[in-house]
């Protein structure tokens, strides 16, 4: 279990804290969704949730802090993270390594840095790749790959590490409709495979269809917390800008037109 | 495992270090014209083994042209000689200047066709690789292979950058004043966001245990034969002993 527990934190060089107060427990196999407007404080979140912040970025947690599995997490080396936590960012270009010559080593890369003997990287990067479905991809150049081909390669390069929690900070954001659709599927087999996740999106539907729970941000501080299907009806959401899923949408809209969803849409 | 399609290509990266490196020093040792020239004829047959020749010929003129057409004009008007072959106003041409300008332009293309040799044939990664499998750590082989193999992306970058631009009406066509003036607006955003993916790259990176310490076990190596450990050291050693012997005013 991943908890945050009244954690307040600023960047480097501000006084102003950008997170506050943040209670957060991501229980094992379980998937909380974060929404927020842009500037919340969801990818600060993230990156406080897996130990980058303030560990690598500087900064500093200027209240409360970071445990996994019971043991606080402070001051520990950040390769003691990797095999605890695992982040995935926006932009896979950029989470590529830029060094390996093929999906297969770029997954392996990471068990190789944790020291792992050849069979055991090579089983590990087998596993990760079958895990998302893209084992046809592992000649591919990393670098020659569509957005969401590579997104899946990060993602597949975290699940080699075997973590039991993962932290993506908008997994989608940068991704066609066809890349969001391949993301989204894989996340939905990560999740029957029982990885705990904390999913920080803009596209709510992609929260609906898969998490168990969601919390939403406001100005760094939890303004939400309950389960997926209440936080997202909540049409108090539009107001701290957070689009609400389709399928509430649609059927705010029949209810406004004197229709009832569940006749309409069943 | 890096593509390798001729037996040069197949060589361990190191060997084909040293020839390139030996290729290099030894034209400048050796100077005259045999030596350059015997380690040009040498390089291109090598080349011509790899199936990049012509390759290899092009870019090599490309790269040292406009240091040979400096070093031609420097060396043949403002070198001093006895043998004066034409004049250009208060500069004379001499057979002396000529003379050095050509050994200059033989060890250039020497050196460039070894070092352009070497680049054609090895991925930076297997020869970084290697080199880790040898004892060097594996955040300086990681540098060393990040840094060559962000080029491309910093020329895809630049292009994109420079297109963008240009939709929006920059000229970066016409004379040389305009093109540097075009330039301008295209490097801030270039550097700017290459230092953006580099944070975002080094936190992708901590995830995936890139700062623990210790030794790594690599997935595959490229073979290195007992033949070619024996040819690095008879070429080390032919690279020294021509050091010595012009040192020693032997050549």
């Amino acid at each position: 279990m991943l908890v945050l527990s009244g954690v307040s934190y600023r960047y480097a060089g501000y006084a102003r804290p950008v997170l506050h107060d943040i209670d957060l427990r991501l229980a094992d196999g379980e998937i909380v969704g974060v929404v927020g407007a842009n500037e919340s404080g969801k990818s600060t979140l993230c990156l406080v949730a897996s130990g980058l912040a303030p560990g690598s970025i500087g900064g500093a947690l200027t209240g409360g802090g970071l445990s996994i599995d019971g043991e606080a997490m402070a001051d520990k080396p950040l390769h003691e993270f990797s095999t605890r936590v695992g982040i995935g960012f926006q932009n896979p270009a950029t989470q590529l390594s830029g060094v390996t010559g093929s999906v297969f080593e770029e997954v392996a890369l990471g068990p190789m840095n944790l020291g792992l003997t050849q069979p055991e990287t090579v089983e590990r990067t087998k596993a990760a790749l079958a895990t998302l479905g893209i084992d046809e991809l592992w000649d591919r150049e990393p670098r020659r790959l569509s957005g969401g081909q590579g997104q899946l390669v990060v993602i597949a390069s975290l699940l080699a590490m075997r973590p039991p929690h993962l932290v993506l900070d908008e997994p989608t954001a940068q991704l066609d409709p066809e890349g969001t659709r391949l993301v989204g599927e894989a996340l939905r087999k990560l999740a029957a495979s029982g990885t705990a996740m904390l999913i920080a999106e803009h596209k709510t539907d992609l929260l609906d269809d898969l998490c168990h729970r969601v919390i939403a941000l406001d100005d760094g501080r939890i303004a939400f917390d309950g389960p997926a299907g209440t936080v997202l009806e909540d049409e108090r959401l539009v107001a701290l800008g957070v689009d609400l899923p389709s399928r509430v949408r649609v059927a705010s809209a029949l209810v406004s037109r004197g229709l009832d969803p569940a006749a309409v849409l069943a | 495992m890096p593509v390798t399609p001729s037996p040069y290509h197949r060589l361990n990266p190191l060997t084909k270090a040293v020839i390139a490196t030996v290729g290099s020093i030894g034209a400048f040792v050796l100077g005259g014209y045999v030596g350059p020239i015997a380690i040009m004829v040498i390089m291109l047959l090598l080349a011509w083994r790899a199936g990049v020749l012509a390759r290899l010929a092009r870019v090599s003129l490309l790269l040292t042209l406009p240091i040979a057409i400096s070093v031609v004009l420097v060396s043949v008007f403002t070198r001093a000689g006895t043998t004066v072959l034409f004049q250009i106003g208060p500069f004379d041409a001499t057979a002396e200047g000529v003379d050095f300008a050509l050994q200059t332009l033989v060890r250039l293309f020497a050196i460039s066709l070894s070092i352009g040799l070497f680049i054609m044939t090895t991925e930076p990664r297997a020869f970084v690789f290697d080199l880790e499998r040898r004892g060097v750590p594996p955040r300086a082989a990681f540098i060393a292979v990040a840094t060559i193999e962000a080029v491309p992306t910093l020329v895809e970058r630049a292009t994109m950058i420079s297109e963008s631009q240009r939709a929006r009406g920059l000229d970066t066509e016409g004379s040389f004043l305009t093109r540097v003036r075009g330039l301008l607006p295209i490097v801030g955003p270039v550097i700017i966001g290459s230092l953006t993916d580099v944070e975002e790259r080094s936190l992708a990176l901590e995830s995936r245990a890139f700062s623990r310490p210790g030794r790594r076990h690599l997935l595959w190596a490229m073979p290195d034969e007992g033949w070619e450990r024996v040819l690095r050291w008879v070429l080390f050693v032919l690279l020294v002993g021509a050091a010595v012997a012009r040192l020693t005013g032997r050549i």
